[in-house]
């Protein structure tokens, strides 16, 4: 978190989505960033993720719907359409490395969250291809 | 090796094949000559094209294969003539090209009986992606279609012709189809399934002449016993002939039936020249098949590089969906006679037939013909080829997989898995050993099962079978997350008493659960009545559609179907619903479960559409849950004169009482008044019918993607005795279920099974049906409509709102108008 910013700046820098006690743990509600759908995840250990709301694979904003897990180490959500997951972390889907989508920086000040206006999209792990 | 020239005469299976096993010793560089335009597709697989398969996914040669420099592709042209001694073939364009090896692959074409009338328009042959589309022009907006031949590719055919809506006749001098193959038994056991689907089967009857109609194109079939069949559309599908031509003309060695001959290193009698493939005649005989063509190519191309192996011939065993029905027929199969002692397996009401033929004196299996069920195919087969040693209890193999004990047949490495691509077992499990890990993998690795996908299922069997061989654990562990299966899931949170995930992620399981173990728990818990399934930290674990009590569709919008217990709806509660569409602007559609589907609902708009429903007297219809969906009915001996029992009634009972109740997978009822069965009750996960002196109870009946008439479980029940056995049998499958498994396969899995299930029903063989009834009990008396629920809590309200932080915007789908009402764009 960053402590330094004043709430001017952040007000500049990013949009308010909601108080933390009212994101739902282990679950996602979607909120509007400068008029792009961005979904945003509070995990039960406290972890807040933020990433594009829109599944690539159909182009339609539901990402905040799917179901929150674990693939190893790494947090996902399943898309609730067809089931891909992606890393909160990074955006990137663990089942098609070729739709991944954005990651958005959450900053939380005054017990709110808030989504910074600054997307990444991190290049895709490589593909493990069938084995032999 | 210095590079060669390697010419290619046709770009069927075959050759494409021979192209593709040549490219990879990098020994040649190859021109391939196709007459056709398109480069080579999968012919085996040709009427899936009906079915939607595109011309890209029929293809074998993906852009990678094209753009390969080391192969050129000359298509629409054809070989014209062979100079054998310059080495060079003039094409149709007269031009020149010489060559070091040259292959001739030319394949077949089909062979037209010279009826009268057979060059009609109208009239085609079943062989070419152009022919099925000339196919379907002709047949579109007509009613008749005619094949000629009722041999395997003559019945796809007809099959090809009734999907495309044409009223079909397949006409066959033999007295039965496929008589070479399957034999009388196999035969007319084949012919019952046709009938099955509607296609008529005229046997033992030739052609006399087809005569035209006004517009000079083909209208009427004449047969030789004065039948007259209307034919708008017209298949010859009688044989196939080796095309030759090219190489007679070159004044190549021809065999006695056709076709070049070639010697068992598939020498042409010129230098230089081989032929592989249908065009082929090896010992004399040509191959209609594909897996004895790819045989001869691996053959030729170690040849080619060096090898000295050779090529002694094909065994002819088939195994193949035919018609969505499994036929195969392996070894001598149709072998008859004094010294023949054959076991028959004969059950014309499931329209199975096996018959395995052995030697009188010796008793060894010689071959067979397997109709309705080909399982065991693989063993049997590898025991005529003399691969395996013949088991003691072979006889009790004639049995079908659904009668007979499972046996722990080992295969042999050598016994052919997929014989459209050669693939053997021990093929499969080098790869298995490798690492392959699931059919798929299988699939990508060794090629097995890309053609015509027949043995996809032995594929995945075999897969399981060496992957618990290999101490890889089969486990029945639901994900990474837990190592219990449902069923010792659902015994642990009922025993324990856990209420929350939290709790029962502590107790048993890892990480953070994921998307098939959070849902399976949220249904344990619901099915044991745990309260509003969004409360407290079971909202984290309900699927999609659970999470919003709607389903989601595919643009992001919900659908929202209340329920409509039996199927009995008011004239208010109609209007109501129609007006909630219009104020909402939802398209409307009837479902299956007479009930009606309101689509097309945004997110935020749900709440405000429920109250609406509610107002009007109705309540959440759960088809948003793995729950029971509907009770089915007809209006019974209420209004109808066929009825003996209201089965109105007992349908809204029923619901009423089961309604909400979470399962492992929805479950579905129908209630019939009569045994006319108009309410489809055994197509049920439970189906009751009403008889002169009570109730009929069927059990574990399915529709969908593998229809599965119900069981009867009981007969003649008073009321209250169908509803306590109902409870049971309902309690006794979520507890014992896989996830996401229907009644149907559940019972199919079951030891015992719709036996057992009687055992537990009625005979409380395991002392449990006290729990049962109290736990369905427990579910009745802790009912709530999940809607209604939601609307009398804000907290739980607030759950509803698209954007958190912009409560009034909302996404905009695209939206089309089709046939009067909005549909997502």
């Amino acid at each position: 978190m960053i402590d330094d910013l004043t709430d001017t700046d952040l007000a500049a820098m990013a949009t308010a989505v909601a108080p933390v006690d009212r994101l739902p743990l282990d679950r996602g509600v979607a909120a509007l960033v400068e008029g792009e759908p961005v979904a945003v995840f509070r995990l039960s250990d406290g972890a807040i993720y933020a990433i594009d709301h829109v599944e690539p694979f159909t182009g339609v904003p539901v990402l905040a719907r799917g179901l929150v897990g674990s693939v190893g180490d790494v947090p996902t959500v399943a898309s609730p359409l067809h089931k891909q997951r992606f890393d909160l972390r990074t955006g990137v889907c663990l089942d098609d490395p070729d739709h991944p989508v954005r990651t958005w920086p959450v900053e939380v000040a005054d017990d709110v969250v808030h989504v910074v206006h600054d997307p990444h999209l991190h290049s895709s792990a490589n593909p493990e291809g069938p084995p032999c | 090796m210095r590079r060669r020239k390697l010419l290619v005469a046709g770009n069927g299976m075959v050759g494409q094949r021979l192209v593709d096993r040549a490219l990879a010793t990098d020994l040649f560089d190859i021109v391939v000559v196709g007459e056709e335009t398109r480069p080579a597709y999968d012919r085996v697989a040709l009427s899936s094209w009906f079915e939607g398969r595109t011309e890209d996914e029929l293809s074998l040669c993906g852009p990678d294969v094209l753009a390969d420099k080391r192969a050129e592709y000359l298509l629409g042209r054809r070989v014209d003539a062979i100079d054998i001694d310059r080495r060079t073939v003039t094409l149709d364009d007269d031009t020149v090209h010489d060559y070091h090896e040259l292959v001739l692959a030319t394949g077949s074409s089909p062979f037209v009986p010279p009826i009268p009338g057979h060059d009609l328009p109208g009239c085609f042959v079943y062989r070419t992606l152009d022919d099925l589309a000339a196919i379907r022009e002709r047949a579109e907006g007509r009613t008749s279609g005619i094949v000629v031949g009722g041999g395997l590719l003559g019945l796809e055919a007809a099959n090809a012709l009734r999907a495309l809506g044409l009223d079909t006749h397949v006409v066959e001098m033999a007295p039965y189809p496929m008589p070479q193959q399957l034999g009388e038994g196999g035969g007319r056991m084949l012919a019952r399934w046709v009938d099955l689907l509607g296609v008529h089967l005229h046997c033992d009857v030739t052609s006399e002449r087809f005569a035209p109609g006004e517009d000079g194109s083909v209208a009427a079939l004449h047969l030789a016993d004065g039948a007259v069949l209307p034919a708008d559309v017209v298949v010859f599908s009688a044989g196939v002939r080796p095309r030759d031509q090219l190489a007679r003309e070159a004044g190549l060695e021809i065999g006695d039936r056709g076709g070049v001959l070639v010697d068992d290193t598939l020498a042409t009698s010129a230098p230089n020249v081989w032929a592989v493939g249908e065009v082929a005649a090896h010992r004399g005989r040509c191959y209609g098949l594909v897996a004895p063509g790819y045989a001869m190519v691996d053959i030729l191309v170690a040849r080619l590089s060096g090898g000295d192996e050779r090529y002694e011939g094909n065994d002819l065993s088939t195994k193949l969906k035919l018609l969505g029905v499994d036929v195969a027929s392996f070894g001598a199969s149709t072998a008859d006679g004094d010294d023949i002692d054959e076991v028959v397996y004969h059950d014309p009401v499931n329209r199975i037939f096996r018959r395995l033929a052995l030697d009188a004196a010796t008793g060894r299996l010689l071959g067979g013909t397997l109709v309705g069920d080909a399982s065991g195919y693989e063993l049997l087969r590898a025991v005529t080829l003399g691969d395996v040693d013949q088991p003691a209890e072979l006889p009790a193999y004639v049995l079908p997989a659904t009668v007979r004990p499972p046996a722990d047949g080992e295969l042999p490495d050598n016994a052919l898995l997929c014989s459209c691509n050669a693939v053997s077992v021990g093929i499969i499990r080098e790869a298995v050993a490798d690492g392959a890990g699931t059919v798929g993998d299988l699939k990508a690795c060794t090629n097995a099962g890309t053609s015509c996908g027949g043995c996809v299922p032995a594929l995945g069997a075999l897969l399981k079978t060496e992957l618990t061989s290999l101490g890889v654990a089969v486990s029945s562990a639901l994900c990474e997350h837990f190592d219990h299966s449902r069923q010792e899931l659902f015994a642990l949170i009922r025993f324990r008493g856990h209420r929350t995930w939290a709790e029962v992620l502590e107790a048993h399981g890892t990480g953070r659960g994921c998307e098939i173990c959070r849902p399976t728990v949220a249904s344990i818990l619901a099915s044991l009545s745990n309260g509003y399934v969004l409360d407290g930290d079971q909202a984290a674990l309900q699927d999609t559609n659970d999470h919003h009590l709607a389903n989601m569709q595919r643009n992001g919008t919900y659908s929202v179907v209340p329920r409509v217990p039996g199927g009995e709806i008011t004239p208010d509660q109609l209007i109501a619903l129609g007006q909630i569409a219009k104020d909402f602007g939802l398209y409307t559609k009837i479902t299956g479960g007479q009930r009606i589907d309101l689509l097309g609902a945004q997110l935020s708009d749900l709440p405000l559409i429920w109250q609406q429903v509610i107002d009007a007297g109705m309540e959440s219809g759960h088809a948003y849950g793995k729950a029971l969906r509907t009770v089915k009915s007809c209006v019974g001996s209420t209004w109808c004169r066929y009825g003996v029992q209201d089965s109105v009634g007992m349908a809204i009972l029923l619901e009423e009482r089961y309604r909400g109740l979470r399962a492992p997978h929805k479950v579905k009822m129908g209630v019939s008044g009569c045994t006319r069965e108009c309410a489809e009750a055994q197509a049920k996960d439970v189906g009751v019918v009403a008889t002169e002196s009570g109730w009929n109870l069927y059990v574990c009946g399915n529709g969908g993607r593998s229809p599965r008439h119900a069981d009867l479980l009981a007969t003649d029940l008073e009321d209250d005795q169908l509803v306590q056995a109902i409870d049971r049998f309902l309690m006794f499958y979520i507890r014992t279920a896989d996830r996401l498994q229907r009644t149907s396969v559940w019972l199919d899995s079951l030891d015992g099974g719709i036996d057992h299930v009687s055992d537990v029903v009625f005979d409380d063989v395991l002392g449990i049906a006290g729990e049962l009834e109290a736990d369905m009990d427990r579910h009745v008396q802790t009912y709530e409509c999940e809607w209604k629920a939601t609307l009398a809590d804000p907290e739980r309200l607030s759950h509803f709102v698209e954007f958190v932080n912009a409560p009034d915007e909302r996404s905009t789908p695209v939206w089309i108008t089709e046939r009067g009402q909005k549909v997502p764009g």
